[in-house]
């Protein structure tokens, strides 16, 4: 009953959709306010509706309700509970629903902020999400409806794939979609102000909360898989450029383009058509990652069952609302309005070269990850692209960024000063090169490495200098207190997450330094790696709650001393008949060891792969700092331009009760 | 400054960038591609050795031997080819005698091959796409126990 109760809620929604995606649109072509203003309230119910739908799915794997096909397929009464919840969205058809549950959680949000927008504008913005996740609904109701039920429910489910069941499974999935989704509410409200013809620095400050917000999770999201890819997948590395990996970094780029972008149009009111074409393109992008997860066009860890009915349908999807929207552009930017000029030299005209750069390292993203598809399809040649390319293309384009990122930030709005943004820079820039030279003095090793340490320093320092040169204009110490609290939150923001990308960068520098040792052990042996040694204490098996596990106890030293133990396994899940690998993981300060083994020959040595990587954490607490900036710069005041206007319309409702 | 010397920048910077991006895609897929082939194919395309290149195929029954240390040899046959391959370091955790395999390195000599990567696989179902369609073509195909392979690579 409950399971029907959720599957008719989607159905409800699908047919809210319908009226949301034509009603309101209808009320601004004919200019009917109460036409308009039925968005918010439809656009909540939806909410309702899919939440409804998703909540009893969620229930039906709880209660490991095998009459549902994709239970059955998915899930198994001895699985933790955690995976139970999380292993609604391990799936194809439960992942789709938490999609849609996303999109429509932002039509709420909206909806919630609508009283402080133009009736049109969040009339329109609404009406176009609406279309997004009406074609979206009305796909799982087709072609992967999560709610089928089996004629002769089993006794037991064939449980989660074993890879998935993993606590990354838990936020992973989720971070990333509210990034990927996050970028239909910059579309909608692009798509809004082409349809209205009016783009302002009003409309910028409208987007940049939700452009901020998606930018903010989809960072966190991509960390998430890549640590997790690198602690489960046993190849001791965290980006493959795997064409899934590009599918999520593409509208990443795309999206912190749009971000600098944003900031632009609201300061200055100037490149709006650019801005507008992003928003386009994050999305598009966005909705290309899902074509090519979802389509099994590629095979990759990902890739959920495919089905080439699927495939059309999302590339039906994508077509319409990439060639639609780009059409909508063509026929209606033309009309909008130019915005304030600037000077080459300048904080735009840095944000523009930032821009160029973000969108040109997307391109070339793109092409690695088509360009095989494409060449297959033409002359049947299979080629594979793998990191050199991304080598000799991606980071030659991105190694101007971060020399640049630190002098943007100092150039003025309008007319910038680039000589004397380079004075202010050269403290930061010598003790980039000192810590290169004592990286390398410290840690020998490639001379690239130690200069791109330098470089990280140079971004992580140069990141503070403009706010640490505004507190010290003041006079005296007090002054200089009230400065640093009267300072932006974004502000900060921004120092903080530019100071994450060099953090990431160090993470990354320091791969150059990391040592890798692959050996046979027999228990009682030990291996050097780095300046640790690992003995191999013995080799058991145990059993779990769905799996049985042979763990490596091993011991870690350093100088003598015992630093931890460790338990790299291997796990068996029988229902799968599927052995997974855990590896062996001890933080010691920044830096990681990370052992992973082999399946064991019969009483033969256990085949055993040891790294040591030096401040390898860096890299996603860089990912994790980027996040925090984005977060803090969404609490400034400006960011909530609704809220303090209705703080000041509550403030004038009090008065006259107050005066009478 | 102008509007349209603004512009002309603007566009110019835009233009150079471009032709950068376009400058290293060229070099790079130039000279970072790796084409995939199987055994049969290496014969009939005449691939010279020295080569680069992905291999795959199925691993051959009882051709697997351990070596010392990490080294390891086997097979990689298809319809009507046959490649020897040394490789040193850790299988992939599904590396199995009469299954599907894909591996990297460089053609030495008449079937000859020096691998330095054995992909990794997800699961025991889970085949590289191309290696697939190549099997499914010389009808070495073969469905696993429970319906259809590729209908549930994870």
């Amino acid at each position: 009953m409950i399971v029907e109760t959720g599957h008719f809620a989607l159905i409800l929604a699908l047919a809210l959709s319908a009226v949301l995606a034509v009603v309101p649109l209808w009320g601004v072509l004919s200019r009917d306010a109460t036409l308009m203003r039925s968005a918010p309230s439809m656009a909540i119910m939806q909410f309702f509706m899919v939440a409804v739908a998703y909540a009893a799915l969620t229930w039906a794997y709880v209660e490991s309700d095998f009459s549902l096909v994709n239970v059955f397929e998915n899930s198994h009464s001895l699985k933790p509970l955690i995976y139970k919840i999380s292993g609604v969205w391990g799936n194809h058809e439960g992942s789709m629903l938490l999609w849609v549950l996303i999109l429509v959680l932002f039509g709420a949000l909206v909806a919630l902020a609508a009283k402080n927008m133009p009736d049109d504008l969040a009339a329109t913005v609404l009406s176009v999400q609406s279309w997004v996740s009406g074609a979206f609904i009305l796909f799982i109701l087709l072609t992967s409806n999560p709610f089928a039920r089996i004629g002769m429910p089993p006794i037991e489910g064939r449980d989660l794939n074993p890879i998935l069941q993993d606590p990354g499974l838990a936020i992973h999935p989720p971070m990333l979609y509210l990034g990927y989704v996050g970028y239909s509410m910059t579309f909608s409200f692009a798509a809004a102000a082409l349809i209205l013809g009016r783009i302002d620095a009003v409309w910028a400050r409208y987007v940049r909360p939700w452009a901020l917000l998606a930018w903010a999770f989809l960072t966190l999201g991509i960390a998430m898989g890549s640590y997790w890819a690198y602690y489960t997948l046993g190849w001791g590395g965290f980006w493959f450029w795997d064409p899934v990996e590009n599918a999520s970094l593409m509208p990443w780029l795309a999206g912190t383009a749009l971000l600098h972008c944003t900031a632009v149009m609201e300061k200055r009111d100037a490149l709006k058509i650019w801005t507008i074409f992003l928003a386009i393109l994050a999305f598009s992008l966005s909705l290309l990652g899902t074509f090519l997860v979802r389509s099994g066009v590629l095979t990759s860890v990902h890739t959920f069952a495919s089905d080439p009915q699927r495939g059309v349908f999302i590339l039906g999807i994508l077509v319409f609302f990439i060639g639609g929207s780009l059409t909508l552009f063509a026929l209606r930017a033309p009309m909008l309005k130019q915005g304030g000029i600037f000077a080459p030299v300048s904080r735009e005209g840095a944000l523009v070269l930032n821009n160029l750069l973000l969108t040109t390292a997307c391109a070339t993203v793109f092409v690695g990850t088509l360009y095989p598809l494409a060449l297959e399809a033409f002359n049947g040649a299979k080629i594979s692209v793998g990191p050199p390319f991304f080598n000799y293309t991606f980071v030659p384009l991105f190694i101007p960024i971060f020399f640049a990122m630190p002098i943007g930030q100092l150039l003025a709005w309008k007319r910038g000063d680039l000589l004397g943004a380079a004075q202010r820079l050269t403290v930061v820039a010598v003790a980039g090169v000192v810590a290169a030279l004592i990286f390398f003095a410290m840690q020998g090793g490639p001379a690239l490495s130690a200069a791109m340490a330098g470089l990280a320093i140079f971004v992580i320092l140069g990141a503070f200098v403009d706010i640490v040169s505004r507190i010290r204009a003041g006079s005296s110490a007090g002054a200089m207190m009230s400065r640093l609290w009267g300072m932006p939150r974004s502000a900060w923001g921004t120092a903080i997450a530019h100071a994450g990308v060099g953090v990431t960068l160090l993470g990354l520098a320091a791969i150059g330094w990391g040592v890798e040792k692959i050996a046979a052990m027999k228990a009682g042996e030990s291996v050097d790696v780095g300046h640790f040694n690992v003995t191999l204490d013995n080799v058991v098996t145990r059993p779990g709650p769905n799996y049985r596990e042979t763990v490596a106890q091993m011991t870690i030293r350093t100088g003598g001393a015992v630093v931890a133990k460790l338990e790299p396994s291997r796990r068996f899940f029988n229902s799968r008949r599927m052995t997974t690998s855990q590896a062996g993981l001890l933080n010691v300060s920044l830096g990681q060891i990370h052992i992973v083994i082999s399946d064991q020959e019969t009483e033969g040595p256990l085949d055993t792969r040891l790294y040591w990587k030096p401040f390898v954490s860096l890299i996603w607490l860089g990912a994790l700092i980027m996040a925090l900036g984005g977060g803090l710069s969404l609490t400034d005041r400006r960011m909530r331009l609704g809220i303090a206007q209705r703080a000041r319309r509550r403030d004038n409702a009090a008065k006259p009760v107050a005066a009478g | 400054m102008t509007r349209k010397s603004r512009r002309l920048v603007l566009i110019s910077s835009a233009l150079a960038m471009l032709a950068l991006a376009a400058g290293l895609v060229l070099f790079a897929l130039r000279d970072t591609i790796v084409f995939f082939y199987t055994p049969s194919e290496i014969d009939a395309k005449n691939v010279q050795p020295g080569t680069r290149l992905r291999l795959g195929g199925l691993v051959k029954e009882g051709s697997v031997v351990r070596g010392e240390g990490k080294a390891v040899t086997f097979s990689v046959r298809d319809g009507s080819g046959e490649v020897h391959v040394t490789y040193s370091g850790l299988l992939p955790d599904l590396f199995r005698e009469g299954q599907g395999v894909v591996t990297e390195g460089v053609l030495e000599g008449k079937g000859q091959f020096r691998a330095d990567s054995v992909l990794a696989k997800h699961d025991e179902t889970y085949m590289p796409r191309d290696l697939a369609e190549s099997l499914k073509k010389q009808g070495l195909w073969q469905h696993g126990k429970d319906g259809a392979p590729d209908a549930k690579g994870k």
